[in-house]
Parts: C-alpha cells; sequence; structure tokens
C-alpha cells in the first residue's frame, strides 16, 4: 500500500492553558478529497498550522509523505492557500504574474534563479484556475474571488500532489463559490491533486468531496462522505453544539 | 559642474558615492516601503549616530585614534542595532512596533552623551546629520562601493526569497523557506546601506531616500520590478539634482535631495491625479 501524505498520530496542542487540540489522529490517502469541518475555535486552523510546520504540536507525530514533519525537505510538494482576508496587503504593488511566480521559490531553491520554463509554468498555472487574462494586471486590482484564483495558482505553479486550503472561500459572494469548488474537484480528479479544505460551506462541498473529517477539539468522524451523510444532526449536535448544519 | 569633478577629487567621491546610493537607498527601500518597516530604517540611522558619535569623541580624546573613519564605528553600530531590533521584536511579539522606540531612543541617548562629552566637534557632526558634498574622503567612497557589492550579491541570491517573505509571510515559512535567516539578513544589509547613505544624505534623513522614491514609484508602476525601476531612477533623479544644487548653493545635501524626492513625490501625485481625470473625461465623452 502507498503511504498517506498526511499521518497524524496522537497529536495533541495548547496554547498557554487551553487545550486546543487533544489526541488527534487521521490520515489523508493520495486522491483524497477531504473536507474539514468544525465551528470556530475547534482548532481547525492549529492542525493546519502544524501540518505546515508553522507550529510544533506538544505531543504525538505528523508524517508527510512517510517523512517526520520536522525532517521533511519537501515542502513544495504541499501547496497551502490562506483565507485570504488576513494573509496579504492588498496594496502591495505585484502583478498576477509576479505573484504566482514566486510559488516557485522553494521549487526552484536558495541561491537559484528562476529559468526560461518558469514563464510558462506561471501560465499554465493561470490557466487552471481560469485567469490567464489577468496575468499583467496588479494584485490588488481584482475582486477577493479573483485573487483567491491566483492563489491557488501560486500553489499549483509549483506541481504539488497535496493542497491544503484554509477556508478559501471567505468573502467570496455565493455565485463564485459553486465555481470555484467546481474548479478544486477538477483538479482534484483530471490532475489528482489530493486535497484538503478547511470550510463552512458543508452544503456546498458535500457532492463534491470524498472524505470528511469533523473536529472539535478532537476528531469525532473521519471517513468517507457516505458514511458522513448517515450520522444525524443529533450526533451533530452533540460534538458542535448547533454551530454545523446539514443540509441535504 | 563636469569639469569641477574632473579636477577636485572631493567631488569625484560625493558623486560617485551619491550616485551609488541613489541606486541602493531605494533598491531596499522598495522591501523596506512594503514590509512595513520604513520607521525601523530611521531607528537604525539614530543608532549609526550613536557609532559616529562615539567615534568622533574616540579620537578626539585618543591621539592615536585621531585619523580614524567613524564610519567604521557607525557600520558597528547599525548593524548592532538591526539584530538588537530584530531580537526585541521577537520579545514583543504582539507589540512589534515597540522595538523602535526603544532602539531610536537608545540610539539618541548614546549620541548626546557623546556628543556633550567631546565638545568642538560641531561641524564635523553637522555633515554627518545633514550630508556633506566636501567631507566625503576616497575611503568613503571605498567603503560604499564595498557596501553597493554586498547589496547586489544578497540581493542576486534572495531576490525571490525576500519577495515571497514580503508578500505573504506566512506563506514563506509555510513552504518551508528559512525565513528568519532571510529578514535577519535583510535587516543587516538595511544597517550597511543606512551607514553608506549618511555621508552624503546624512543620518536624519537616510529613511527619506529609502522611503520617498518609493511612494512616488508606487503611483506609477505596474508590478514589482516596475516599482523597484521606477523608485531608482527618482532615487537618482533627487540625488543628481540634490547634490547639484547643494554644491552651487552651498547647502548641506541632504536638505536639496530630501526637497528634491518631496518636489519628485508631489509632481508625480498631482500628474496622475490630473491624467487619470483626462482619462475618466475622454470615456465619458466616448461613451
Amino acid at each position: 500500500m502507498q503511504k498517506p501524505l498526511i499521518d497524524i498520530q496522537n497529536v495533541s496542542f495548547q496554547y498557554d492553558y487551553t487545550q486546543v487540540l487533544k489526541n488527534i489522529s487521521f490520515r489523508v490517502e493520495e486522491g483524497d478529497f477531504l473536507a474539514l469541518l468544525g465551528p470556530n475555535g475547534s482548532g481547525k486552523s492549529t492542525l493546519l498550522k502544524i501540518i505546515l510546520g508553522l507550529l510544533k504540536p506538544m505531543s504525538g507525530e505528523i508524517k508527510l509523505f512517510g517523512e517526520p514533519s520536522a525532517t521533511f525537505k519537501h515542502r513544495e510538494w504541499i501547496g497551502y492557500v490562506s483565507q485570504k482576508s488576513n494573509a496579504f496587503n492588498s496594496g502591495f504593488p505585484a502583478t498576477v504574474q509576479e505573484v504566482v511566480k514566486s510559488g516557485l521559490t522553494k521549487k526552484i531553491g536558495l541561491w537559484k534563479r528562476p529559468g526560461r520554463d518558469a514563464k510558462e509554468k506561471v501560465y499554465q498555472a493561470l490557466q487552471a484556475v481560469g485567469m490567464e487574462k489577468f496575468i499583467h494586471r496588479n494584485i490588488g486590482e481584482l475582486s477577493g474571488g479573483q485573487q483567491q484564483r491566483v492563489f491557488i495558482a501560486r500553489a499549483l505553479v509549483s506541481e504539488p500532489k497535496l493542497l491544503i486550503l484554509d477556508e478559501p472561500t471567505v468573502g467570496i459572494d455565493h455565485e463564485n463559490v459553486q465555481s470555484f469548488y467546481d474548479m478544486l474537484v477538477t483538479l482534484n480528479r483530471e490532475q489528482g491533486i489530493t486535497m484538503m479544505l478547511v470550510t463552512h460551506d458543508v452544503d456546498i462541498v458535500s457532492d463534491r468531496i470524498s472524505h470528511v473529517a469533523c473536529l472539535n477539539q478532537t476528531i469525532h468522524f473521519h471517513g468517507y462522505k457516505g458514511d458522513f451523510d448517515t450520522i444525524s444532526q443529533n450526533t451533530l449536535d452533540a460534538w458542535y453544539g448547533h454551530a454545523v448544519r446539514k443540509i441535504h | 559642474m563636469l569639469e569641477a569633478i574632473l579636477h577636485y577629487e572631493f567631488l569625484q567621491n560625493a558623486f560617485f558615492s551619491g550616485l551609488l546610493i541613489g541606486i541602493l537607498a531605494p533598491l531596499l527601500g522598495v522591501f523596506i516601503v512594503v514590509r512595513r518597516l520604513s520607521l525601523i530604517a530611521d531607528a537604525l540611522s539614530h543608532v549609526t549616530l550613536a557609532g559616529i558619535a562615539g567615534s568622533l569623541y574616540i579620537s578626539q580624546s585618543v591621539t592615536a585614534l585621531a585619523m580614524l573613519n567613524p564610519i567604521y564605528l557607525g557600520i558597528v553600530a547599525s548593524v548592532s542595532g538591526s539584530i538588537l531590533i530584530e531580537r526585541l521584536r521577537r520579545l514583543y511579539k504582539h507589540y512589534e512596533e515597540l522595538a523602535i522606540p526603544i532602539i531610536m531612543s537608545g540610539g539618541i541617548g548614546i549620541s548626546a552623551i557623546f556628543i556633550s562629552l567631546a565638545s568642538g566637534f560641531s561641524t564635523d557632526l553637522m555633515s554627518y546629520l545633514f550630508g556633506s558634498v566636501s567631507a566625503v574622503s576616497r575611503q568613503d567612497l571605498w567603503v560604499v562601493i564595498g557596501i553597493a557589492l554586498v547589496v547586489v550579491l544578497f540581493l542576486w541570491l534572495f531576490f525571490k526569497e525576500l519577495f515571497v517573505l514580503s508578500f505573504d509571510e506566512e506563506y514563506a515559512k509555510a513552504s518551508g523557506l528559512p525565513a528568519q535567516w532571510i529578514h535577519l539578513l535583510f535587516m543587516v544589509v538595511t544597517a550597511l546601506v543606512i551607514a553608506a547613505s549618511m555621508r552624503i544624505v546624512g543620518i536624519l534623513l537616510v529613511s527619506s531616500l529609502m522611503t520617498l522614491p518609493v511612494a512616488a514609484a508606487m503611483r506609477l508602476a505596474k508590478g514589482f520590478t516596475q516599482t523597484i525601476i521606477f523608485a531608482i531612477l527618482f532615487g537618482e533623479l533627487a540625488v543628481l539634482v540634490g547634490l547639484v544644487s547643494a554644491f552651487y548653493l552651498d547647502l548641506a545635501p541632504g536638505g536639496t535631495i530630501v526637497v528634491t524626492s518631496i518636489v519628485i513625490l508631489l509632481l508625480v501625485i498631482i500628474g496622475k491625479k490630473i491624467a487619470l481625470r483626462m482619462a475618466s473625461r475622454q470615456k465619458e465623452g466616448i461613451s
């Protein structure tokens, strides 16, 4: 069997005296489209930060592509798209092309400069998210949804095997959210990119994902989407209070 | 003027140093502005002053060191200041800007002590505060050339990492870049450029040569590379006009360079407004 792309065993984390994650264990296998659900404060962002190596867990073990996270050298295999709102200064003087090209930084490596094929790769990544027409525009001139597509392109340009998205649709209007998720499905099915998605949009993602993980300090459920559908609203309420609604 | 440059070594020193600083200060300045570190540059220049004042005092009291070029201790102070600022910023994670007044007041305080300890170097000190056309030595020029080489090498090696770090720090860290190291190197290189610039623009006005041309460039340029190119053009223009007018009018070049930068900035802001208005009128005319 192939090694899981993410393998988390008994991970716990606390900020000062507040326990945020308690004994988390789960795996993400190649080709999965996993939605991580959970209300605000359930520890979703903390868990992502631990996977990305931005935070160190107090206990437990994380393996990425079969290697311990601390010694994992191929961070360029993992594309990351953060919540747009807090991550960047919209007045930053950079074109879409410059932003997407910056996604190649780790792959090219220290001391080296981008080669001739960088331009072509940037164009292809923008094509994959339908943003190639905006290549010479300044990033600050675009709408929230368009910016988010550019950030996906920045993640795609280094040809990642796994894409981690933290509530990518915050600030995007409802219509565009649908087409945004359709694009993720295409990337998952056609390019075989494994997706791990933190989201509140349970109703919209539900037909598009393969796996669900429910987090609220601990993992309450992790499995196939079909099995998730059989869980009753009462059980969900018990895990989350009334923060998560299932819509059929 | 050209003839004078050919004849006088001090003018050659001032002009070649000025031309180099006109490139270096706005080049690093673009990164400083987009990373919202403009005030840190200001704080560092005040720390540099402490080094300069200390060196002038030492030269005065120790005869063996009478010829010591203050630029060296200035560099030492500036670089130490940059490392200290980073330490403090990490110590006060939620109040990062607190590092600026701490370092800045420390720098001015130490300068004040050295200045009052050694009375009688006011003309010399004035040239460090506001720049000078006549005081730049050949040795100063060599130091500036050396620092220019360091900056070019640094940017050649780390340009793309610095861009990622400036645009989105969390993303830079998540993609496994040694963000802390690059940031620290960046601060040290900034400290070097500040020490290099002080001879021409003066300690008190160094940060303006790092920010004003960038502010003007950001109004006009599309994208990052273009912003850098425009900032350097504006920086060079300000240094050239500033030095020439300082030479003919017998003024401190720091003043003339900064005033020229402000005039450029104003012209750019007003020019862009007029251009936008004309464009929207034209559109209305068509529709």
